[in-house]
């Protein structure tokens, strides 16, 4: 492979990636405004987050696999991604627990879709990250560590 | 110190007479070195694994370490063994030639005895030799193969390129080859090694739509047996060192991009399934664990020179779990008997690359001396005659290391010196000169500024703390496989198998406790942030200059931190 895809979206299109995705697949803040779960995105507190979410207590449950890091490559940028396994889940959100705001993302996951989840989180510091899953109105967590380090001085 | 081979000879029969183990007379003596490399054939799938040469063409001295400390799960267990303990763990004679190449006793008396290891021309006859034995055998390359030495720099990995070529390497995986940027290995890769060497790395993806970079993996018939090496490039590689210089390849574990690799492998045919890795120990016998369908995991970055394998029991089976050691001073021979598409039973040995043992190949010892040739008077500087012993290699620190921090605080006029803790640089016995080339092999990397920052008492406990947990995190996927920061002026306690953040404690300087809030002048080098691009002159330069003011470096104490909790663990000898 000589490219990147980015190099060649970059070649062939004018807009370039970016503004692609813009152009593609741009949410106005008003159009999230509606299902937005300020509570839960405003929270500073776990027990917090969670009761905004409607999740109390989750028990955690090996049906929800997280993927990520076991130490991010740039903290501004670590790659977190949710599976489900669950019968009929309607969302998924993830937590970051060390995260002045600790949810970092909710996805409502419409009845027939694949309970399979992907974003980019900042994060500031070593953390666990949260998965919450909600499946026939009860919850269910994962867990996992990333660890955020200085980096340097290795090998 | 350089011998023709019958004048070694006759050095290791004195050597015999004065308690070695090889034999009083000159015949014998003959006969068994010849033997060492005798290796019987087994079996019809053979592979050649050597890695972490660290762009080391010619012989050198290299001493293993006498603190390799394991903490948790891993204590007392390979590779956390030094000294005596290690002999004993893999069944080594104290004394004979096996105990020198891979401990570090008596190391400066038995390399006197034995002379150097490792050099491109001898392994290049060991090459040949064992695959004139094994027809169809490969030789793998576990990388960190083209950073290391002046030329490496100098010639932006082109002698390492054209000499990898020359002696044969089949296929490769990545680390330092990285610092170079990421054109510069898409380049070599796709113009050198074409039709030649393939590059191999399952854990490298594009850092938008995690494209792959490289091949995950690719299957070579050997004697009819379709076998496949999958590759696994070090995944902290933007982490332990710049980022900005492959800022659009992400690395990682990628634990279940691994058993995907191999099932695609096992569905396409493969009989036989490899990893080539530069994982690092611990994380291979992790990952091993955990990963289904892997015959052998040929691992290096750690630098651990391991006789025998350890095999690992998982759901799908065993795995064994190598590692070959570093700067070119071993070659690892794996033979496999494979009968109706399995591998029934296997032969492995790590064969010590002793240079008077080898006769040099003479077309790449002449490529050797054609690459060198331009930067000869650079390279054979004089710089100062070391009274002691230097080396690098160990958990905490090195003479070698102490000898650059000493320099780094008396010609940045700082109170405290920081230096990596890398674990590759050859060592050099006491009463050498000290040239140009040694410590450039301490010091040649693409980032190699060096930095003065005022720091606080607090900053610097964060990075002792965080540099820790790199090397003694009890899980092992959080390792980075670096040894700790080495440290000049300051003195500490370290508890290793405390939790993150409790390690450190104790911090003194000149018989003062470090204070939070103080800020402290602390120097350094080899910055991995892109804005530290530049800081400083570069690292070779300013000990250059520290060298020749001193002429001759006299033996200096190691600033070791006390150790708490490693009482009569394995991995520590003092």
């Amino acid at each position: 492979m000589n490219h990147q895809r980015r190099d060649t979206l970059k070649a062939g299109g004018g807009l370039g990636i970016f503004g692609l995705l813009a152009a593609a697949g741009m949410i106005k803040p008003e159009m999230a405004e509606a299902a937005w779960n300020k509570a839960a995105f405003d929270a500073h507190k776990m027990d917090d987050a969670m009761s905004a979410l409607g999740a109390g207590k989750p028990a955690e449950s090996a049906d929800v696999q997280i993927t990520a890091p076991d130490i991010a490559e740039n903290g501004a940028v670590v790659p977190v991604g949710v599976v489900s396994n669950i019968a009929n889940t309607e969302s998924i959100a993830i937590l970051i627990e060390k995260n002045p705001a600790m949810v970092a993302a909710t996805f409502d996951i419409p009845a027939g879709t694949v309970a399979d989840v992907q974003t980019r989180v900042k994060m500031g510091q070593t953390s666990d990250v949260y998965a919450v899953v909600k499946a026939d109105g009860k919850f269910y967590m994962a867990k996992k560590e990333v660890k955020v380090t200085l980096g340097g001085c290795g090998g | 110190m350089s011998m023709n081979r019958r004048e070694f000879l006759q050095v290791l029969a004195i050597a015999a007479a004065g308690g070695m183990t090889l034999h009083s007379d000159i015949a014998r003596a003959e006969a068994a070195a010849a033997k060492m490399y005798e290796l019987p054939k087994f079996g019809n799938v053979s592979l050649l694994h050597m890695t972490d040469c660290h762009a080391q063409l010619l012989p050198i001295y290299f001493r293993e370490p006498n603190v390799n400390l394991g903490v948790g799960s891993m204590l007392g267990q390979a590779p956390h063994v030094v000294g005596d303990r290690f002999l004993k763990h893999f069944g080594i004679k104290p004394g004979s030639a096996e105990a020198h190449a891979f401990t570090y006793l008596d190391f400066v008396e038995a390399s006197r005895t034995y002379g150097k290891v490792g050099g491109f021309a001898h392994l290049s006859t060991l090459v040949k030799k064992m695959k004139a034995s094994r027809p169809g055998a490969l030789l793998l390359d576990g990388g960190d193969t083209w950073q290391g030495s002046g030329t490496a720099l100098w010639t932006n990995a082109q002698d390492m390129v054209d000499a990898c070529k020359l002696l044969g390497v089949d296929v490769m995986t990545l680390h330092w080859e990285s610092t170079y940027g990421a054109d510069r290995v898409k380049e070599i890769e796709e113009k050198d090694f074409a039709g030649k060497i393939d590059i191999v790395a399952q854990n490298v993806k594009t850092t938008d739509f995690e494209d792959p970079v490289f091949k995950p993996y690719v299957i070579k018939n050997i004697n009819g047996i379709p076998v496949a090496i999958v590759g696994q490039a070090f995944p902290y590689t933007p982490i332990a060192n710049p980022r900005w210089m492959t800022p659009n390849w992400s690395f990682g574990i990628q634990e279940q991009g691994m058993q995907e690799a191999v099932n695609a492998a096992r569905a396409e045919g493969a009989q036989v399934v490899v990893v080539l890795s530069h994982n690092g120990m611990d994380v291979d016998l992790k990952m091993a664990s955990r990963v289904s369908g892997i015959d052998a995991i040929f691992g290096g970055h750690t630098h651990d020179g391991m006789p025998a394998p350890t095999v690992v029991q998982n759901p799908g089976g065993k795995t064994l779990v190598t590692n070959a050691g570093s700067n070119g001073k071993f070659l690892g021979v794996m033979d496999f008997d494979v009968r109706d598409g399995k591998v029934r039973d296997f032969r492995y040995k790590l064969l010590p690359v002793f240079a008077n043992l080898l006769p040099a190949d003479a077309e790449m010892a002449a490529f050797i001396d054609k690459v060198r040739a331009p930067f000869i008077e650079k390279l054979s500087e004089k710089l100062a005659v070391t009274e002691g012993l230097l080396y690098r290699r160990g958990n905490f620190n090195g003479s070698w290391d102490q000898l650059l921090v000493d320099a780094l605080i008396a010609e940045k006029d700082a109170e405290i010196a920081f230096s990596p803790g890398f674990r590759w640089g050859t060592s050099l016995l006491p009463g050498d000169t000290i040239t140009m080339e040694h410590l450039l092999d301490q010091t040649a990397i693409t980032y190699p500024w060096t930095t003065v920052t005022n720091m606080s008492g607090e900053m610097i406990k964060t990075i002792l703390e965080d540099v820790a947990d790199n090397l003694f995190n009890a899980d092992p996927y959080y390792q980075q496989g670096g040894d700790m920061v080495r440290i000049g002026g300051l003195q500490y306690t370290c508890d290793p198998a405390a939790a993150m953040g409790k390690r450190i404690d104790n911090m003194m300087l000149k018989g003062k406790p470090i204070e939070a809030g103080k800020t402290y002048k602390v120097a350094g080098w080899a910055p991995v942030s892109e804005e530290a691009k530049d800081s400083g002159p570069a690292v070779w330069d300013v000990v250059a200059n520290y060298l020749r003011t001193q002429k001759v470096i006299t033996q200096r104490p190691l600033n070791l931190p006390t150790l708490k909790g490693m009482d009569g663990n394995p991995g520590v000898a003092v």
